[in-house]
C-alpha cells in the first residue's frame, strides 16, 4: 500500500476505495503536544484543498485540508479522548479521517515519500 | 532673593509619572552616548517625521487642581434617582470590594495573566466569576469575561456561524424584544460578516433555515417568557439559541439551559459595578460542553504544575488571533477582568442566599409597583416579570411627571414606559413613583407575594462551591482578597517590563474621579441635560487626543483596542463605499502585526494580503510597491504598526503611507505603540487616516488584569462621518454603526486620561516619551553583551522596546526563552512579553515610569540568568536539572526536607542578595499546559483536589 503526501504535511493512503488520512511525523514534530482535534461531521463533501477540520496543539492551530475531492465516510473518534494518539503514531493509531475517492487521478498527482521527503529537508 | 515662582507646585506631577530622575536621565544619556534627549530624538526618529512643535494643550496643573476641576466637571452632572434598567442597574459595590479590590493597585495595575505562576490570585478571582456565571445559567462553561452585552451577543452569532449544524444557511434570527442598543450592535455586525438577519417577534412567527436566533430573557419590557418551544423549533432547524439573560434574575426564575438554550450571554454589571455612563463592565458568555472550544475570548482553567497541584492558568491559548490571525473567527484580546472580579467578589460576599434575596426583594418591589398601578386601573403590559414594569399610557407625559418626582424611568415607545428595579430600590422609591403616577401605595406592600411566576420558579442549586459559601464576615472577605493578591504581581511590587503593553503608572490621583459617584452611578440612556459635566469632559478629552495625534475626529466608543481596530476599518469602509468603491476589499497587513490586525481584516469581511518585511523586520518597500500595483483595483487599506511591532522607528513610514494613497488605499496606523510618538510625531500627520489608541497603554488607564481596555479611533476629516454612532443616544456620530453596547464605551474610566493629559501637558507628555525611549534604548545597550537585540532602526537604536533574541542560545543550551521567563520569577520579576512578535525572543518595555534603581535591579536579574546560561554552556550545570529548567521555584519546594537539586537552595531562591529582603515567592511551580488543554476544566478547583 503506497503513502502519497501534501504538501501541508499530510499522508494519504487508499484501500479499497476509501483514503485514510492524517498528518506526517514532521509535521506533529512541528505542532508539538496536540490538544484538541476538531473531527468533520461524517457525510460531509469536501473538495480537494478545502479546509476540513483544525487540529490544536498548545503552540499553534492548525488547519487539515482535504487532500483530495469526496465524502468524510469515518472520522477517528480514539482522538477525542487522546488527542496525543497524534504526536505517538501519526501514521496508523492517530489518522485523522477517511473519505471517499471521486477521481483517483487527484491522488496520482500528491507527492511520493521522496519528493515529500525532497520537501522537508 | 528667591522668587516665589520656584515654590509653585503648579507641574509637579510630571516629576511624579516619570521615574528616573533629570541627573539620572543625564547619566542614562551619556551612557548611549547623547547630551540630551532632543539629541537621542534627533538621532531616533526619523526626520521626516519628528515635530516637537506645541501640541495644543492646556497648561499642565497640579494634582490638587485637577481634582478640583474633576468634582467641578461630576458636579456638572446631574444625578437623579435611575429605573431605566435595559441592561443597566443600581447596585451597592460592597464597601469592602472598593477598598479592597477596586481600589487596590494589587488588582487594578496587573497585566492579563499570561505568566500564571504569578498570577494565581486573580486567575482563582476570574475563576470565580466563570464558576458563577455557569452556574447561574445552568450551562457548562463560561468565558473570563467579553466586552459588553451587545458585542457578547455578537460573538454568539458568530459561534452559531461555525458551530451549527446549519451554518451555511447565514441567516439569523434576533428578537426583536432585546434590548435596543443589543439590537443595533449585532445588525453592525452582521451587516460587515455578511450574515443575513431577520429582526422579528417568536410569539408571532420564527424565520425556517437560520444557524441561530437571539432572544432575551427577560425581554427588555421585563416580560418573562418561556423560550423552550423556541429553543426546539430552532434546534430542528439546525440551528443554535442564544440567550440573552439576567444573572440576578435567574438566580430566582428556570434557567436558559432548562429551555434548551446553547449559549447565554449577558452582562455581569449588576452584580457589584457602577453603571458609569455605559462601562466598564463584564459581558459574559456561557455554553455547552459541545460548543466549548468555540467560545470566543479567553478562558482561564485548571492544570497542574510540575510538582502535580492544581493550578490555574490562561486554556487554548492557541484559539487567539496571534495564531489564528486572518482565520480567526473574532478578533477579542482583552477581557474585562477587574470587573469580572468586582463581580465575582460579589458573589462571593453575597453567596448564593444573599443573591436570591437581592433577587427577591428586587422583585417584590416590581411586583408591588405592579400592584399599585393596577389598583389604579392602570394597564400593566404583563403579569410575569421579574424587576421590569411595563405599563401603558402617554409615554411623554408619564416620564415628565417621574422626572418631576425624582425619578428616571424608560419610555419604550409613545405608549409604553417600564420601571425597572434593582438591589437598592426602597419602599419610598416604590411609594413615590406610585405617587407621580395618581396610584396608592397604601397597603401594597402587605398584599404582595414574593413567590416567582409559576412555572419560572429556578430548582436547581448554583454556587455550591465552598468559596461562595465561607466568606460572609467583612474579616473573611478582606482576608480572601489578600490572600489572593498575595499571590500576584502587580505594578505595586515590581517592574512589568511587558513589550507592547506599557505597564507605566496608573497614578493615584488618575483613579481617583473614577469613584465621584457624579461620574459611577450615572445610566448612559438618561436624558442629555443630566450628564453635561461628562459631555464637556469628553469634548474636551476628543479635542486633547486629536492633538496628541493629529487626526481632526475621535470616537471614544469603542471599548477595547480589538474593538478600535473594527470600529476603523468600518470607517475605511465606509468611506470606500460612499464613493462608489465597493470593490475595494484587500487590506494589507505586514507580516510583522499583531494578529489581531488580521482578524479585524476579516470581520469586516476584507481580504488580507501580507506583506513582506525586509531582514531588519521593516516593511519591504519593493513588496509593497509590487502588491499595490498588483491590488491596484482592490486595495481598502494598509495597517501597520508605528513604531513598528518589532520596537523600531521605521524610517520608510511615510514612504509607505504615500504609496498606499497613491494606489487609492486608506492608511490605518495602529497605535499600541503610541506612547513613543507623542509629542514627537503625529500618525494623522505623516499619512494616517486613522487610528486606535490604546488608553490603557499610552494614556494611564490601568490594565486591570486583563480589561477594561479603552481603543478610540482618531480619524481625518474624510473619516469623521464613519465614525460609531448610537441607536439611543446622540453621540455626535448619528445613529448608525454601534460597535459597542453604550454611546461613549467605557465611559466611567474616561476621567484616568483626561487627569493624565491635564496634569502632564504638553511638555509633560513630550518628556514621558522621551524618557520612555531612553529607557528603552539603555537597557537595550546594557543587555546586548549577554543577549542579541533582534532588531534597530537605521539609527542603530530601538524605539521604545527591544527584543532580547534567544534562539541561538536554545539551539546551544537548551535553554528557551521561556525557562528565562519564569527564572525571572524567582528574581521578583514579571517576565517581558514572550514569543511576541518573533517565536523565540523577549521584547522588554520599561516605560517613562519605571525609575531607575528598578531597572538597573532588572538588568543585574538578566545578567546574572546569563551568567547561570553560561554555566549550562560550560558544562558546569545539568543541562535539564538546573535553576532555569526548574523556575520558578516556590517556598513549598525549596523549603521541604528533601533537595536533591544539583544545585543550592539559596541559589534557587536567592540568586542576588536584593531578594533577601524582597523576596516574592510564586505560588505554584511551572504549569503544565498540555495537561490543561487536553482534560479541559474551567471552573473552582474543586475542594477535593486541593
Amino acid at each position: 500500500m503506497t503513502f502519497k503526501y501534501t504538501k501541508d504535511h499530510e499522508w494519504v493512503k487508499i484501500e479499497s476505495g476509501i483514503a485514510t488520512v492524517g498528518i506526517t511525523e514532521y509535521a506533529q514534530q512541528q505542532l508539538g503536544d496536540v490538544v484538541f482535534v476538531d473531527l468533520p461531521e461524517s457525510d460531509d463533501d469536501f473538495s480537494a484543498g478545502d479546509e476540513v477540520c483544525v487540529i490544536e496543539s498548545v503552540k499553534a492551530a492548525s488547519d487539515i485540508y482535504a487532500p483530495l475531492s469526496g465524502t468524510i465516510t469515518e472520522t477517528n473518534n480514539a482522538l477525542e479522548s487522546d488527542p496525543s494518539l497524534i504526536n505517538t503514531a501519526p501514521t496508523t493509531d492517530g489518522w485523522i479521517f477517511k473519505m471517499t475517492v471521486s477521481d483517483t487521478s487527484q491522488f496520482d498527482a500528491l507527492l511520493d515519500e521522496d519528493a515529500y521527503n525532497a520537501l522537508i529537508a | 532673593m528667591p522668587h516665589m515662582d520656584a515654590y509653585r507646585v503648579d507641574k509637579d506631577f510630571v516629576g511624579r509619572h516619570i521615574g528616573p530622575r533629570t541627573h539620572e536621565q543625564i547619566t542614562m544619556l551619556s551612557v548611549l552616548g547623547f547630551s540630551s534627549l532632543q539629541d537621542m530624538v534627533s538621532a531616533i526618529v526619523p526626520t521626516d517625521i519628528l515635530d516637537t512643535s506645541p501640541m495644543d494643550l492646556p497648561d499642565a496643573i497640579s494634582e490638587s487642581d485637577v481634582l478640583s476641576r474633576m468634582r467641578e466637571l461630576g458636579n456638572k452632572n446631574t444625578l437623579v434617582r435611575t429605573f431605566i434598567g435595559q441592561g443597566y442597574y443600581n447596585n451597592h459595590t460592597p464597601q469592602v470590594v472598593i477598598r479592597n479590590v477596586l481600589e487596590n493597585p494589587g488588582w487594578y495595575t496587573a497585566y492579563t495573566p499570561y505568566q500564571a505562576e504569578i498570577s494565581q490570585g486573580r486567575l482563582e478571582a476570574i475563576a470565580n466569576f466563570q464558576t458563577m456565571v455557569s452556574d447561574i445559567t445552568g450551562l457548562d462553561i463560561a468565558n473570563a469575561s467579553l466586552l459588553d452585552e451587545g458585542t457578547a451577543a455578537a460573538e454568539a452569532m458568530s459561534l452559531c456561524s461555525r458551530m451549527a449544524k446549519n451554518k451555511k444557511s447565514g441567516r439569523f434570527f434576533v428578537s426583536e424584544h432585546c434590548h435596543p442598543q443589543t439590537i443595533a450592535v449585532v445588525l453592525n455586525r452582521a451587516k460587515h460578516f455578511g450574515f443575513k438577519i431577520c429582526v422579528g417577534n417568536e410569539d408571532e412567527s420564527l424565520p425556517e433555515n437560520v444557524m441561530g436566533a437571539l432572544v432575551q430573557y427577560p425581554r427588555t419590557d421585563g416580560t418573562v417568557v418561556d423560550y423552550t418551544s423556541v429553543c426546539d423549533t430552532i434546534h430542528a432547524q439546525g440551528g443554535l439559541v442564544v440567550m440573552a439573560t439576567d444573572l440576578l434574575a435567574l438566580t430566582l426564575l428556570k434557567t436558559p439551559a432548562d429551555m434548551g438554550a446553547d449559549v447565554a450571554v449577558g452582562c455581569a454589571q449588576r452584580f457589584g459595578v457602577p453603571m458609569g455612563f455605559g462601562g466598564p463592565h463584564a459581558g459574559f458568555m456561557a455554553t455547552t460542553e459541545t460548543l466549548q472550544r468555540s467560545l470566543p475570548g479567553r478562558i482561564i482553567g485548571v492544570s497542574v504544575d510540575r510538582l502535580g497541584k492544581p493550578a490555574y492558568r490562561m486554556a487554548m491559548q492557541t484559539r487567539e488571533q496571534h495564531i489564528r490571525r486572518e482565520k480567526a473567527t473574532s478578533n477579542i484580546c482583552t477581557a474585562q477582568a477587574l470587573l469580572a472580579i468586582m463581580a465575582s467578589f460579589y458573589g462571593v460576599y453575597h453567596g448564593p442566599d444573599g443573591l436570591r434575596r437581592i433577587a427577591t426583594r428586587t422583585h417584590m418591589y416590581a411586583k408591588a409597583l405592579a400592584t399599585g398601578l393596577q389598583n389604579a386601573g392602570i394597564n400593566v403590559v404583563s403579569d410575569v416579570f421579574f424587576d421590569t414594569v411595563a405599563c401603558m399610557g402617554n409615554a411623554d407625559d408619564w416620564v415628565a411627571r417621574a422626572l418631576d418626582a425624582g425619578f428616571n424611568i424608560r419610555k419604550i415607545n409613545d405608549t409604553t414606559v417600564s420601571v425597572s428595579f434593582d438591589e437598592t430600590t426602597t419602599d419610598s422609591d416604590v411609594e413615590q413613583l406610585l405617587h407621580a403616577f395618581g396610584a396608592s401605595f397604601d397597603g401594597v406592600l402587605a398584599t404582595v407575594d414574593t413567590s416567582v411566576p409559576k412555572g419560572f420558579e429556578r430548582t436547581s442549586d448554583f454556587m455550591t462551591h465552598p468559596v461562595f459559601n465561607s466568606h460572609f464576615s467583612e474579616t473573611e472577605l478582606m482576608r480572601y482578597a489578600r490572600y489572593l493578591v498575595n499571590k500576584d504581581i502587580a505594578l505595586d511590587r515590581s517592574m512589568i517590563p511587558l513589550g507592547s503593553c506599557t505597564m507605566k503608572l496608573n497614578s493615584a490621583t488618575e483613579m481617583t474621579a473614577v469613584s465621584f459617584p457624579e461620574f459611577s452611578n450615572m445610566h448612559p440612556f438618561v436624558p442629555a441635560n443630566q450628564t453635561a459635566g461628562y459631555r464637556e469632559m469628553m469634548t474636551q478629552l476628543e479635542k486633547w487626543l486629536c492633538a496628541t495625534t493629529g487626526y481632526d475626529a475621535m470616537s471614544l466608543q469603542p471599548n477595547a483596542g480589538s474593538q478600535g481596530e473594527y470600529a476603523g476599518l468600518l470607517a475605511i469602509k465606509g468611506y470606500h463605499n460612499s464613493r462608489g468603491d465597493t470593490h475595494r476589499d484587500v487590506c494589507f497587513i505586514p507580516v510583522s502585526a499583531h494578529g489581531t490586525n488580521p482578524a479585524s481584516a476579516q470581520m469586516v469581511s476584507m481580504k488580507v494580503v501580507a506583506i513582506a518585511c525586509d531582514n531588519n523586520g521593516n516593511i519591504a518597500l519593493a513588496d509593497l510597491q509590487t502588491k499595490c500595483e498588483q491590488y491596484a483595483d482592490s486595495l481598502a487599506a494598509i495597517m501597520i504598526t508605528y513604531p513598528s511591532t518589532h520596537g523600531v522607528f521605521e524610517s520608510d513610514v511615510r514612504k509607505v503611507c504615500d504609496i498606499v494613497h497613491a494606489h487609492g488605499g486608506q492608511v490605518y496606523i495602529d497605535g499600541a505603540n503610541l506612547n513613543a510618538q507623542v509629542g514627537l510625531a503625529f500618525p494623522g500627520h505623516y499619512g494616517g487616516d486613522v487610528s486606535h489608541l490604546n488608553l490603557h497603554k499610552t494614556f494611564c488607564i490601568p490594565h486591570g488584569g486583563g480589561g477594561p481596555g479603552v481603543g478610540p479611533i482618531g480619524v481625518k476629516s474624510h473619516l469623521a462621518e464613519f465614525l460609531p454612532g448610537h441607536t439611543l443616544v446622540d453621540n455626535g456620530a448619528g445613529h448608525d454603526g454601534a460597535v459597542a453596547s453604550a454611546p461613549w464605551g467605557s465611559a466611567s474610566i474616561l476621567p484616568i486620561t483626561y487627569t493624565y493629559i491635564a496634569m502632564m501637558g504638553d511638555a509633560g507628555l513630550r518628556q514621558a516619551t522621551q524618557v520612555a525611549i531612553l529607557s528603552a534604548n539603555y537597557i537595550a545597550h546594557k543587555l546586548e553583551p549577554y543577549f542579541p537585540v533582534l532588531y534597530k532602526g537605521d539609527s542603530g537604536y530601538i524605539a521604545h522596546e527591544c527584543i532580547l533574541d534567544f534562539r541561538h542560545i536554545e539551539h546551544e543550551t537548551g535553554i528557551s526563552n521561556e525557562d528565562v521567563a519564569k527564572r525571572l520569577m524567582d528574581y521578583g520579576f514579571h517576565a517581558p512579553t514572550m514569543s511576541f512578535p518573533v517565536a523565540g525572543t523577549l521584547m522588554i518595555e520599561p516605560t517613562e515610569s519605571e525609575p531607575l534603581g528598578e531597572i538597573d535591579r532588572f538588568i543585574d536579574a538578566m545578567i546574572s540568568i546569563a551568567g547561570e546560561i553560561e554555566d549550562i554552556r560550560n558544562g558546569n550545570a545539568d543541562p535539564d536539572n538546573n535553576v532555569l529548567k526548574n523556575a520558578p521555584h516556590t517556598a513549598h519546594e525549596a523549603l521541604a526536607d528533601d533537595w536533591d537539586k544539583p544545585y543550592t537552595r539559596y541559589k534557587a531562591i536567592y540568586p542576588v542578595q536584593g531578594l533577601i529582603d524582597n523576596k516574592i515567592w510564586p505560588s505554584v511551580a511551572r504549569i503544565d499546559n498540555v495537561h490543561g488543554d487536553r482534560n479541559l476544566f474551567c471552573a473552582c478547583i474543586p475542594m477535593s483536589e486541593l
